[in-house]
């Protein structure tokens, strides 16, 4: 991804370094393009770079080494408030003593614009978020969706065209998080902005994104679409990181082709789909998720390896089944099924047989 | 809650209301919660609550010159005060057994004391007077043992007062009531002496004196009546009523001598009391001080507080003081305005100091602070003392400035001994009150709040200036309420460092109560400076609102 | 600031014994004096020899002289008497006296004659000026100045108005925070005769006077309260002319060795000595009174001189007097009663002042908050 610039970029991170101490880099050679009008999501665990490469691209981290280029303008000594960049903070950061309105009037303000156009702005923001009535309460008087709303407008009242968010919906609870992931995700679409999302949470980050650039370790695993991350991930950091996810560990037996045969620790075969592999005699491990286990033989593709499974653990969830079982050797193997009329409810200490469609299951690194 | 007012009290389970029950079950609590706090609050009150209201009550009583010269205070009834001229002879009449009084119970001076709080000269007047009250009797007590020698004997007085036949306890009553009043507690036990209820009616004055001698003698002296010689005064009552006493009918012990005494009364060196007073001092006859003892003599005054605002009460009511004596309200306005300084220096210097703690890594930060809370473990008589040696004419700043040749060796500068020192020593002392509220505000404003504010556009000093220190508000007010309160009531450092010029009201109060002894003036002065914080407080909590506060 | 400095010679042996011989004398003695180097003269001359003597004895001192007007009243109106034996002025004892704070004593019967048999009251003779006080010492309010002040243009300041004389000696001076003496001086300094200063502080035109006088330095006058003020203020040449008592300028002269001088003119003369507060309970009044006719006997007198230039206030303790304890020089030149020292001093008038105290204090604090 060295060269991921291209002409069309709007932000652009060009082998970008970060060391607090001088020791350890937290940051570690990071390279990022981003078209104008993308949704894009940091997503990682904490500590993984994440939040500060959204930092340096605010201006409240400088980077130590490298270019950050936003609209063709290399950033790096301009102060954040030259930057024109809106911004979401975890927790709102609403000034408490400023009411709705004069929070955001406040960067009207300081832009020195007229009243009458500051008055208009400000109710026509409340108007996309749909607070008008809230203009002369103060940050503390609203619940946390409003004030969410209200951070939002804050950020997006004088018109920037690069919007970072870190974290926004961190402390809503999971209806309203929902629900608020949607209307960002449409008021960043209806308004063409570029917004850098940053999160840990991979439900939103599928949910919400364009694309998801996945962080660990101060570098960036994964970038890619939603689906392409969760259906194809590349190593199995991102395997895991993403979705619900059974590993297996093993050494490749044979590759044919787009098909690989695995020999699990245990000495069963199972049949892969080589990402990480190209030849046999590798480690591997390999990832299945648990919806695409098929526990119906019937359903199978002919001469594929099925595995003997012991049932350990039924959970009934609404909406799906979910079970945990004994595969070998590995008793955290979870199946996914949906609860269909003529779906079987399995029992604990029975024993199926499991198998999968090879592309199902791909064989990534060791890890 | 509405059900309650349409379907009658909601019943509990057994049947009680639910409203009994409840404050049942919550009487148990409060009494043990009462039973936690009582320490605190039996300490609060006997240490707090009490001195503070002894503190108010004695900035208003004004018992001790009806106590002391009750006959007079009474006497005085009938003189108008605007006349311009002394009362007449009852008044000294009343004065000199109420004087005589006093000076053997050895009060006169502190009623002089008092007096002189509101005109200077009667604190002298009733010094010089109580030394010479005795004079008078030993004149008289000469003539009669010329009569009689027998008249100056002691068993004769208690023989001739006992008198016989039925007797009379009132006298001695009201004797104990009146040098109860006088010596400012209650006189117990047997005074061994009752005079007879002819002798009472027959010399009423000599009575009353001599009942008086025997209380004294028997309760305050404890020693046997009958024994001692009867005070001067009692020959000055004797003469009284021998010039209008019938004797013819009185036959009790004593009536020759009496009778005796009474023929040769032209014999006795007798003066009128004004007369008397005014050989001792001519102020005696000075309308002006009457009025000061007329116009306080009722038992409580506003006195004190006219006085502490630099007003005086007088005989036409209440009058501005002459201007070489108005220093209360100088006083207070430089107080206030030096309070103001220091707390206003101290925001200057703290508010930097705080940001900075606020700003570090908890462990450094934890660090510093020992440094700022590191004046509060050194005693406050050492740290104003090493102001002094820092800012006197040869201390180490002024060495320095003439050592870089800053200032000439000859015109050091003046940095003590004025109110420059006492605002660097007290903001230096007051200093980690203004920081420590500042501190623990400051730590709790998230530093997304400036992010916030440099994201949406607004410059380092704009940010700072309209996002972060209007959220610092409430420190600056916790310490300025601190710093100032504190600063109002202090008086060591600027009695060390202020010399003449940078001392407080405090210091005013601290010399009344210790060394000129006015404690009412004190005391009312005292209760101005906690009225006056009272209402700064008042007037913040509706500025700002006292929940705005925070301590920490 | 209270300071208190328990002297305890006793041991538990020594307890036990005493408890059998002091009788009806109470073991603890609570002394009141000025601190510093006076009480420290007190301390060797007689508290510590009396201790010697009655080892079961314990002194606790409290260094509140200054005050001591004051707190004996608060005592008394608590009903709370915590003070045995109280040091004060003369004029402090006649107040107190006055306010029957101080017990009246017959001084024949509780001290100790002469060595050759004259009665106490007449070896002490007219320094008995109250019926409450048992004189201990005379003493001098007087001033000493620098002598290595440049801008005096080699000129020594030789009498008391040279303290007003701004012109010829430039400078600070400290004063006592309270109008004795001040008031008397700026009033001979106004030209009053010495002998009628008194008449003329009596009217208010004449504490207007001296007032008017005293504001003429006002600006140049750093006021003192405490004894030592005035030596620091000297030594540090804060100030180059000071009042305070001589004995506190002989030990800055003589034992601290500074570029300074006394000026004996017109030294106001004072007494000091003890007053017992009255309402003593019985056998804390008979150990005091036993300490007292030691205490201020010939000899003890005598020997109190040694450690602090100040004149033993019995007739017969002057022969006695000799060398200072440690520097070895003679006494006798420095005691404020020497002829030499005496020759243009001013007795203090203590009656006039016990008298006036009030009145003037309040005029006097006045002007000075002003």
């Amino acid at each position: 991804m060295a060269d991921a610039s291209t002409d069309s970029a709007f932000v652009e991170f060009q082998r970008v370094q970060k060391s607090y101490d001088g020791e350890t880099l937290v940051v570690k050679d990071l390279n990022l393009s981003m078209p104008k009008g993308e949704f894009l999501t940091m997503l990682g665990p904490s500590g993984s770079g994440k939040t500060t490469c959204l930092m340096m691209l605010a201006g409240f981290e400088t980077a130590t080494n490298g270019e950050i280029i936003l609209d063709g303008q290399p950033i790096n000594n301009i102060p954040p408030h030259k930057r024109g960049i809106g911004m979401v903070f975890q927790n709102y950061a609403l000034f408490p003593h400023m009411t709705v309105g004069e929070n955001l009037s406040f960067p009207l303000e300081v832009r020195k614009m007229g009243k009458s156009d500051r008055e208009a702005k400000v109710r026509r923001a409340l108007e996309m978020v749909q607070m008008n009535d809230y203009q002369g309460r103060r940050p503390t008087q609203l619940s946390g969706g409003q004030q969410q709303r209200i951070a939002l407008a804050r950020a997006l009242v004088f018109e920037p065209e690069l919007v970072l968010m870190d974290e926004p919906l961190g402390a809503l609870d999971k209806q309203l998080r929902e629900h608020m992931q949607f209307e960002i995700t449409k008021l960043a679409h209806n308004l063409g902005i570029t917004t850098v999302y940053v999160t840990h949470d991979q439900t939103e980050a599928l949910t919400m994104s364009d694309r998801v650039a996945v962080f660990d370790d101060g570098r960036i695993q994964q970038l890619a679409a939603p689906d392409t991350l969760y259906e194809e991930p590349e190593n199995s950091f991102v395997a895991q990181f993403i979705g619900e996810n059974n590993t297996l560990e093993g050494v490749v037996k044979e590759i044919k082709g787009k098909n690989a045969v695995v020999e699990l620790d245990g000495g069963e075969l199972i049949d892969c789909k080589p990402i990480n592999v190209s030849k046999a005699g590798e480690r591997t491990r390999v990832s299945i998720r648990p919806e695409r286990v098929e526990i119906n033989k019937d359903r199978l593709q002919e001469g594929v390896h099925t595995l003997k499974a012991e049932v350990l653990e039924f959970v009934y969830m609404g909406d799906i089944f979910r079970t945990r079982l004994k595969v070998a050797g590995n008793e955290d193997f979870v199946i996914k099924t949906r609860n269909a009329p003529d779906q079987r409810r399995l029992k604990p200490g029975e024993m199926i047989e499991i198998g999968w469609l090879p592309d199902d299951c791909r064989a990534l690194d060791a890890g | 809650m509405s059900d309650t007012t349409e379907t009658g009290p909601v019943i509990s389970a057994d049947g009680v209301p639910l409203k009994k029950s409840l404050r049942r079950a919550l009487r148990r609590q409060k009494l043990r919660a009462l039973g936690l706090i009582a320490p605190l609050l039996i300490f609060v009150l006997i240490a707090f609550v009490a001195p503070i209201l002894d503190m108010l009550f004695r900035s208003v009583e004004n018992q001790i010159v009806s106590n002391t010269l009750p006959a007079t205070v009474e006497a005085l009834q009938d003189w108008d005060e605007n006349s311009g001229v002394a009362p007449d002879e009852p008044v000294y009449k009343a004065l000199y057994f109420d004087m005589f009084l006093a000076a053997e119970a050895k009060r006169h001076t502190r009623l002089g004391s008092r007096l002189n709080y509101e005109k200077t000269g009667l604190s002298s007047l009733f010094r010089s007077s109580g030394r010479r009250v005795d004079d008078l009797g030993d004149d008289y007590a000469d003539a009669f043992e010329d009569i009689d020698p027998r008249l100056t004997e002691a068993g004769f007085w208690f023989s001739l007062m006992s008198g016989e036949g039925e007797k009379n306890e009132d006298p001695v009553a009201s004797s104990r009531r009146r040098l109860s009043g006088v010596a400012d507690s209650w006189l117990f036990g047997e005074v061994g002496f009752a005079p007879s209820q002819e002798i009472t009616q027959l010399l009423p004055e000599t009575t009353r004196a001599y009942s008086e001698f025997a209380v004294f003698t028997a309760l305050v002296d404890e020693d046997v009546v009958a024994e001692e010689d009867p005070w001067e005064a009692v020959y000055v009552a004797l003469a009284l009523d021998l010039a209008n006493a019938d004797l013819s009918s009185y036959s009790g012990p004593g009536i020759e001598t009496l009778r005796m005494a009474q023929e040769n009364l032209g014999n006795l060196p007798i003066v009128p009391f004004k007369d008397f007073f005014e050989d001792i001092d001519d102020d005696w006859v000075d309308p002006e001080y009457w009025q000061t003892i007329a116009v306080f003599s009722p038992s409580y005054t506003s006195g004190y507080f006219l006085n502490s605002v630099d007003l005086q009460k007088t005989a036409d009511g209440i009058e501005v003081r002459p201007e070489n004596q108005r220093i209360y309200m100088m006083l207070f306005q430089r107080t206030m305005f030096m309070s103001l300084m220091i707390t206003g220096s101290c925001i200057l210097l703290g508010y930097p100091v705080a940001w900075i703690l606020a700003n570090l890594p908890m462990r450094t930060a934890n660090l510093l602070m020992i440094l700022v809370l590191l004046p509060f473990w050194t005693s406050l008589l050492v740290r104003t003392s090493a102001w002094k040696v820092m800012l006197q004419q040869q201390g180490v700043i002024n060495d320095t400035l003439v050592w870089l040749g800053l200032v000439d060796d000859a015109s050091r500068l003046v940095m003590i001994n004025n109110q420059f020192g006492t605002i660097v020593a007290m903001t230096h002392i007051l200093l980690p009150f203004m920081i420590l509220p500042l501190y623990s505000v400051m730590q709790t404003i998230p530093p997304s709040y400036l992010r916030a504010a440099k994201s949406l556009g607004a410059t380092n000093w704009t940010a700072f200036w309209r996002v972060y220190f209007p959220q610092s508000v409430p420190g600056i007010g916790a310490g300025s309420i601190l710093v100032f309160i504190l600063s109002i009531g202090y008086y060591i450092t600027p009695e060390i460092v202020g010399g003449t010029t940078g001392v407080f009201i405090s210091n005013r109060i601290a010399y009344h109560i210790s060394s000129s002894l006015n404690w009412g003036l004190a005391a009312a002065l005292g209760t101005i400076l906690l009225a006056v914080v009272l209402i700064l407080y008042w007037a913040y909590d509706k500025i700002v609102g006292i929940d705005n506060v925070k301590l920490g | 600031m209270k300071m208190t400095k328990t002297l305890l010679a006793t041991t538990a042996l020594s307890v036990a014994a005493g408890a059998a011989s002091a009788q009806d004398m109470a073991d603890e003695m609570t002394i009141v004096s000025w601190g510093g180097a006076y009480q420290e003269s007190q301390v060797k001359a007689y508290v510590e020899p009396y201790i010697a003597n009655n080892p079961d004895v314990s002194v606790t001192w409290d260094e509140s002289s200054a005050e001591a007007v004051a707190k004996l009243r608060a005592q008394n109106e608590a009903g709370n008497l915590t003070w045995d034996l109280v040091d004060v002025t003369a004029a402090d004892a006649m107040r107190l006296c006055d306010e029957g704070l101080a017990m009246e004593v017959d001084h024949d019967e509780i001290l100790a004659p002469a060595p050759d048999g004259t009665p106490a009251s007449e070896d002490f003779g007219d320094m008995i000026v109250s019926d409450c006080f048992i004189p201990q010492i005379a003493y001098s309010y007087t001033f000493g100045y620098r002598t290595d002040v440049d801008a005096w243009n080699g000129n020594t300041p030789d009498e008391i108005c040279d303290v007003f004389d701004l012109e010829t000696f430039p400078g600070k001076r400290s004063l006592e925070q309270r109008p004795h003496n001040n008031m008397e001086w700026a009033l001979m300094c106004d030209g009053v005769p010495q002998e009628d200063v008194y008449d003329v502080l009596e009217t208010p035109e004449g504490q207007d006077r001296a007032l008017a006088k005293l504001d003429t330095i006002k600006d140049e006058v750093v006021w003192w309260t405490s004894g030592a003020d005035t030596p620091q203020l000297l030594a540090d040449k804060e100030v180059v002319f000071g009042s305070t008592y001589n004995g506190r300028l002989f030990s800055l002269i003589e034992e601290q060795d500074q570029p300074v001088a006394m000026m004996w003119d017109a030294q106001s003369y004072d007494l000091d000595g003890w007053i017992i507060p009255e309402g003593l309970e019985e056998d804390k009044l008979a150990r005091v009174l036993d300490f007292l006719y030691f205490a201020t006997d010939t000899q003890r007198l005598a020997d109190q001189a040694k450690y602090i230039s100040y004149g033993p206030a019995r007739q017969s303790s002057a022969p006695l007097v000799g060398e200072h304890a440690e520097l070895g020089i003679d006494m006798a030149p420095h005691m404020p009663t020497n002829p030499e020292n005496a020759s243009n001093a001013f007795v203090m008038n203590y009656v006039w002042w016990a008298d006036y105290r009030d009145d003037l204090d309040s005029k006097f604090q006045s002007w000075l908050a002003r």
